[in-house]
């Protein structure tokens, strides 16, 4: 019979579908359902996108509800008073699947229906190339959860975040892990992303500056579980410490499966593990992990009390990582626009570099890349199944 | 050489998987000549439905061990991925029965995604986390580590396939199986009913899955709605591989794939230098397919036997 002949078309056809699947439209796309006056002159639409379907959704859906926290409380106002007019925000969320190339899709028809601005996306990897094309159009984009660096490196004027970067982040974790915790001999994994490989880079960087011996550098990408094969190679190097430069997903069936190898190294990781999902997946495997986000911690963060509560009333479930930046994304942006009296991407972008706003997350401001000026670092590690906060680096609380 | 033994264990743990799965390809191919590319979500809901029930029985306070509950709760997701493999056919694959090759094809890849996103809207986005009942004890054999879990499922897995291949070559169901891979006409003129025999063979590839879904939970810890697609492209590379439409050939392309995953991607770094790191784990799955397909498309067990379930 002709199996090869067979198989290679359902090789084909399964191309074929795999490239259909990015395309469907995303269930959260059409929730806001925008009524047909959404043209009217009194209500703005505000781009959202992160991956809403595959196995980081739990992030982008927390993502989501940040900014849809945000559109809420602005529009139950009766909107926010830009250039002597009410204007209503209506948030357009588009699932990017951590996709790369979908990201650019949905960049794409982001610009094609005109919206005011974008909060998104989620990943660095999502992040940096659509970024290219919100410049292009000159829509001005603020990412609340994208740290790697070279995404407000590329010299665009429209790039903007408001946490701080992954040199910051993988600096305080690198001398923390050599200095603090004389973990001299490191074991490095990434997935590979733009997020995982650049935030392992600047660890490795500042853990060898510090005096650590890198004895293994280990790859995986980010839909893996399996991680067996590279812990067993790792575990042949007896390091003291394994880094991960990754997300959640991955992080925590890493840590189960480096404990059922007997590997005793600690594991540390950063804001793409710092989750709750990362504990209820890890299970007490995930005990004594240290994993930093960018940011103070948020019970410490100025409006983070009464906005964790508020949270928890309006979504019934509790902010995974980024909620509380996303929210500040959307306020920083319409604070930019009532500054400038108007919608109009160009002329709110001038306002948005030289804002002063005081957020939940804290004072946001930017320097001239977009980057958040006097980013904080706080870090964690998981005790009695809770992330406890270890030490706050940088930002206000250095004073 | 602790390091190699491990990767080998490691390799045998996931072969085995591969290999329960591949059957469900495999006996289905033999039959119907048709790749059940739903099946995958098949073994995806029945890890979801196991975890649900283990969970509703911890949160009804029922005090068994670990590996009871376990056994309990498997024995109420076979049922239901039995009973999905049999709507699935009934529904999606009888009436095309006499179409061309490509309609059940695409009918099955579409039956996938329908039944991933039932999966979403069910289970939610989320990972979901296995229980913690089962014992996590390490043994160490040689300087390779291995949990009791990963020894039941190896252990599991031989005797699941030791039982199918004596149903297959000493009940009269196996036989009227085998009989309707040969020929389903001639079959049907012996007094086979030649539309429960399939019925028959689509509910027993469910149930392997549903166990190996499992086993791949608990393995990993956690289970998801989109882990049948990846899992289940695997495991029909290793019926390929194996050659498609034969048992044993299911079996040891399930396990060769496993343990050349295994190694492939624990020293693919080292050999290259750091050039291609062990991120590209997947390729040795799908470089074998294409290796398998170019050179010897009817698979390492050869044509012979290639059309017997």
């Amino acid at each position: 019979m002709t199996i090869a002949r067979y198989s290679l078309i359902a090789a084909a056809i399964l191309a074929i579908t795999a490239c259909g699947k990015q395309e469907q439209p995303a269930p959260a796309a059409s929730a806001p359902a925008a009524p047909p006056a959404a043209a009217a002159p009194d209500t703005i639409k505000i781009g959202h996108a992160a991956p809403l379907t595959g196995n980081i959704a739990h992030l982008g859906k927390d993502n989501e509800n940040g900014v849809r926290m945000a559109v809420d409380e602005i529009n139950a106002a009766g909107g926010a008073e830009i250039g002597g007019k009410k204007i209503k925000i209506e948030m357009v969320s588009e699932d990017d699947q951590a996709d790369p190339k979908t990201a650019t899709t949905v960049a794409q028809r982001f610009v094609d229906q005109k919206v005011a601005g974008v909060i998104g996306h989620l990943n660095s990897g999502t992040t940096i190339p659509a970024s290219k094309i919100y410049s292009d159009a000159g829509i001005p984009q603020i990412s609340p959860s994208a740290t790697a660096v070279a995404y407000t490196a590329q010299g665009f004027k429209t790039t903007y975040r408001v946490m701080a970067n992954d040199a910051q982040q993988g600096k305080a974790l690198g001398e923390y892990a050599v200095s603090k915790l004389k973990l001299k001999k490191v074991a490095i994994v990434d997935d590979r992303t733009a997020y995982g490989q650049g935030l392992a880079d600047e660890f490795e960087k500042a853990a060898k500056a510090a005096g650590a011996e890198i004895v293994k550098r280990e790859f995986t990408t980010n839909q893996e579980t399996d991680f067996n094969a590279i812990l067993t190679s790792i575990k042949g190097a007896k390091p003291e410490l394994i880094f991960y430069g990754g997300m959640d997903a991955q992080a925590a069936p890493l840590t189960k499966q480096a404990k059922k190898l007997g590997i005793k190294a600690k594991i540390m990781s950063a804001d793409g593990a710092q989750t709750p999902e990362y504990i209820k997946l890890a299970g007490n495997d995930a005990e004594g992990t240290i994993a930093s986000i960018p940011g103070l911690p948020k019970e410490q963060l100025p409006g983070g009390k009464e906005f964790l509560a508020k949270f928890k009333e309006k979504f019934n479930g509790e902010v995974q990582l980024y909620a509380p930046n996303c929210y500040d994304a959307v306020m920083v942006m319409v604070a930019a626009m009532k500054k400038a009296g108007s919608t109009e991407p160009a002329k709110y972008l001038p306002e948005l570099a030289k804002i002063e706003y005081s957020g939940v997350t804290g004072n946001i401001s930017f320097d001239d890349k977009g980057d958040i000026k006097n980013g904080a670092i706080t870090l964690y590690q998981v005790k009695k199944g809770k992330w406890e906060t270890l030490e706050v680096v940088g930002g206000a609380a250095a004073k | 050489m602790d390091i190699f033994l491990q990767q080998i264990i490691n390799g045998l743990v996931v072969g085995g998987i591969y290999a329960l799965i591949a059957l469900g390809y495999t006996m289905v191919y033999g039959i119907l000549q048709l790749i059940n590319f739903a099946h995958g979500e098949i073994v995806m809901i029945g890890a979801m439905v196991t975890i649900s029930c283990i969970n509703f029985l911890v949160g009804h306070n029922v005090n068994l061990s670990g590996p009871v509950l376990l056994t309990v709760s498997i024995a109420m997701a076979i049922p239901v991925t039995m009973l999905l493999g049999y709507l699935i056919e009934r529904v999606a694959y009888r009436p095309l029965r006499k179409a061309p090759r490509m309609a059940p094809l695409i009918t099955a890849i579409g039956l996938s995604i329908v039944l991933q996103q039932a999966a979403t809207m069910i289970w939610g986005k989320n990972y979901v986390p296995f229980p913690a009942i089962l014992p996590t004890d390490v043994l160490e054999i040689g300087g390779a580590s291995i949990t009791t879990l990963q020894v039941a499922i190896i252990i599991l897995t031989a005797v699941i396939l030791t039982g199918l291949f004596l149903l297959i070559e000493r009940t009269k169901l196996g036989r009227a199986m085998r009989a309707t891979a040969q020929s389903p006409d001639v079959a049907r003129l012996m007094g086979v009913n030649v539309n429960t025999i399939i019925s028959m063979t689509f509910m027993i590839g469910s149930a392997l899955g549903a166990i190996a879904g499992v086993l791949v939970a608990a393995n990993y810890d956690q289970a998801h709605a989109y882990m049948g697609f990846m899992v289940g492209l695997k495991a029909f590379t290793a019926a390929v591989l194996g050659g498609i439409g034969n048992l044993g050939g299911a079996v040891l392309g399930g396990i060769l794939l496993g343990i050349i995953e295994s190694i492939g991607s624990g020293y693919l770094g080292d050999l290259t230098g750091g050039f291609l790191g062990s991120q590209y784990k997947d390729i040795f799955a799908f470089l074998v397919l294409i290796l398998v397909l170019i050179f010897r498309p009817s698979g390492l067990m050869g044509e012979r036997v290639a059309e017997r379930a």
